[in-house]
């Protein structure tokens, strides 16, 4: 059977367009990606809610705070890297105000690919996560993404939701019960346990599959909010199995191995293994080419799971 | 009310305010003076003359907004504001002191405050956005935002003029507090801004150049701006003096960002009390 595969970014577009149509308040902004963060199928439905800001950043992020301060429901988008140049406005009038801005950052991470470094967002999970007020999602597939936009428009206060370029499968149908802050388990398994985000969650499950081969019986995790974080569900597996590896397309410096790390050192200390990149920046190339190297694909996922369940015994 | 009589009230309320600026800076030993008492004579116009506002509901949907850019100058903001009786006096005695409601730059939990400033060249985006919120919902508000002249120096104020003009946001204002002194010197010194006047009209804005300390100049320059009604959005050039008002404040950077001592209290009150509001200017 042929898996149906889309980026989240479709999700998004999608889903921001549906929105449109049933809440009046809700409007969009972009810096001149509106084709790539797929914010353009609002725009062209509704010209009237979306705001063309051009090639600058801050003034996007200050605007969609104004809008937000009067009520409106700002989604404003751009590429995750171009989002960071409008940190400090974020931290200064959404942020520390709690107002209600939806930031959206696509490309993300080294699936990027042939853009090479300038574009490929490794850090944005942790900035955005050092902000108080702020949550941080990052769906794992076109659905939930919309899943998220959705409850987004619910939820009150400024968001940061992190998207990858590539088409990843599809593991959700529409009858998913999305919601925020509850980790969801793919997989169960008693020798260690995989916290996956973004496209990483399906290298995970390839990585089970690879496991399952040799015997090893992993859960799988998908950690579609890391902001704020499903603490009860991490220390429950971290028990269960004494062995958590963290997989992620960022930094392992301030992502979610460094949020899982920070929950399992105060509150059930054991060792884990942070997969992700190790700080460095990566380079020009297809998606699964940079994975391969970069050790974010499920085969060197799963050999980091064999080392350290091996370890264990 | 004769126009006269108005201009001597509200230069009145100026003077009465601008003692209220120094003795919350001494009172907290904290707080940015200059810049306060540079921008006060047109905060005075805009607040007992031009803004149509609620105190009684400061979050109005109707209301004129207000969005101090360079949020450094609260004690002015917050001067006005418990005049206004947006909260009670009593609150300026805790101006930057800790589980106090005034804090250092202006924050939303603030009544009567629509910006929470203190980061230099975010007030225009953020005003910009509450314009374009207006025109969607046709409200029939104009949105008003100081800047300072130091802060022309910020890339983002140059994003946001292009992106007003761009969407023709004839509800903006900006009042530019040309007060020609910052942080660590004379402007004309640290980076010079150039023609400012001619850098807006080139970003496609109405220009109005007036003494920002001359009442009369000031009610005419808002009339005119409120009423411009052209599709591209308005800035005044209120030429302005950083410390306006106390003699050793006046163009002096050291003052930007410090509080006055004992002695300098007492001299600064005492020459804001000579002060003959018939020919302040």
């Amino acid at each position: 059977m042929e898996i149906q595969k889309n980026a989240t970014r479709d999700g998004y577009g999608k889903a921001l367009l549906e929105l449109g149509k049933t809440n009046a308040n809700v409007v969009a902004l972009d810096a001149d990606l509106s084709d790539s963060t797929r914010s353009e199928y609002f725009a062209k439905q509704f010209p009237e809610r979306f705001f063309s800001m051009g090639i600058a950043e801050q003034d996007m992020v200050g605007a969609a705070a104004g809008l937000a301060f009067s009520g409106k429901i700002p989604y404003a988008s751009t590429f995750a890297v171009f989002s960071e140049r409008a940190y400090e406005f974020t931290r200064n009038i959404i942020s520390r105000n709690n107002l209600n801005v939806k930031i959206a950052g696509s490309h993300a991470g080294i699936a990027t690919g042939e853009d090479g470094k300038s574009a490929q967002a490794i850090e944005d999970i942790a900035i955005y996560r050092a902000l108080p007020n702020m949550i941080v999602l990052q769906p794992c597939d076109a659905i939930e993404a919309e899943k998220i936009v959705f409850a987004l428009a619910d939820y009150k206060g400024p968001s940061y939701m992190r998207m990858h370029r590539n088409a990843v499968p599809i593991i959700h149908n529409s009858n998913y019960k999305f919601e925020i802050g509850k980790g969801e388990i793919l997989r169960k398994g008693e020798d260690a346990v995989i916290f996956a985000t973004g496209t990483l969650v399906h290298e995970a499950l390839k990585a089970a599959e690879i496991l399952e081969n040799e015997k090893i019986k992993v859960y799988v995790v998908n950690m579609h909010t890391i902001k704020p974080l499903d603490i009860n569900l991490i220390i429950d597996l971290a028990k269960k199995t004494n062995c958590v590896i963290t997989a992620e397309d960022h930094n392992v410096i301030g992502g979610l191995g460094g949020a899982v790390a920070e929950v399992l050192s105060e509150n059930y200390p054991c060792i884990m293994k942070r997969v992700g990149l190790q700080d460095k920046y990566a380079e020009s190339g297809k998606p699964d080419e940079l994975y391969k190297k970069y050790g974010l694909d499920a085969e060197s996922i799963a050999e980091e799971v064999m080392k350290f369940v091996s370890k264990k015994k | 009310m004769a126009k006269q009589d108005l201009i001597i009230q509200l230069k009145q309320k100026a003077k009465e305010l601008r003692k209220e600026i120094i003795a919350m800076i001494y009172n907290a030993k904290s707080g940015h003076p200059g810049g306060s008492l540079s921008a006060i004579d047109m905060m005075v116009g805009l607040y007992y003359y031009k803004l149509r506002l609620e105190p009684k509901n400061p979050l109005w949907q109707d209301r004129d907004r207000f969005v101090l850019s360079k949020g450094h100058c609260s004690p002015a903001i917050y001067a006005v504001l418990a005049d206004k009786g947006y909260f009670p006096k009593s609150e300026l005695d805790g101006y930057r002191k800790i589980n106090s409601m005034l804090q250092g730059h202006p924050e939303l939990s603030i009544p009567g405050i629509d910006f929470a400033g203190g980061a230099l060249g975010q007030g225009i985006c953020f005003a910009l956005g509450i314009a374009l919120a207006c025109k969607l919902d046709k409200r029939n508000c104009n949105v008003y935002a100081m800047i300072g002249d130091g802060e022309m120096q910020e890339g983002a104020i140059w994003e946001s003029s292009m992106a007003a003009a761009f969407y023709k946001l004839d509800n903006l204002i900006v009042v530019l507090d040309k007060n020609q002194v910052q942080q660590t010197g004379k402007i004309k010194e640290i980076m010079d801004i150039g023609n400012a006047a001619l850098k807006w009209k080139a970003f496609g804005w109405n220009v109005i150049d007036i003494n920002g300390h001359d009442m009369p100049q000031i009610v005419k320059a808002l009339d005119k701006a409120s009423k411009l009604k052209n599709k591209k959005p308005t800035i005044i050039i209120s030429n302005t003096i950083k410390g306006k008002g106390v003699s050793f404040m006046e163009l002096n950077h050291k003052f930007h960002g410090k509080a006055p001592n004992d002695m300098e209290y007492k001299k600064a009150i005492e020459d804001i009390e000579k002060i003959d509001v018939k020919k302040f200017k």
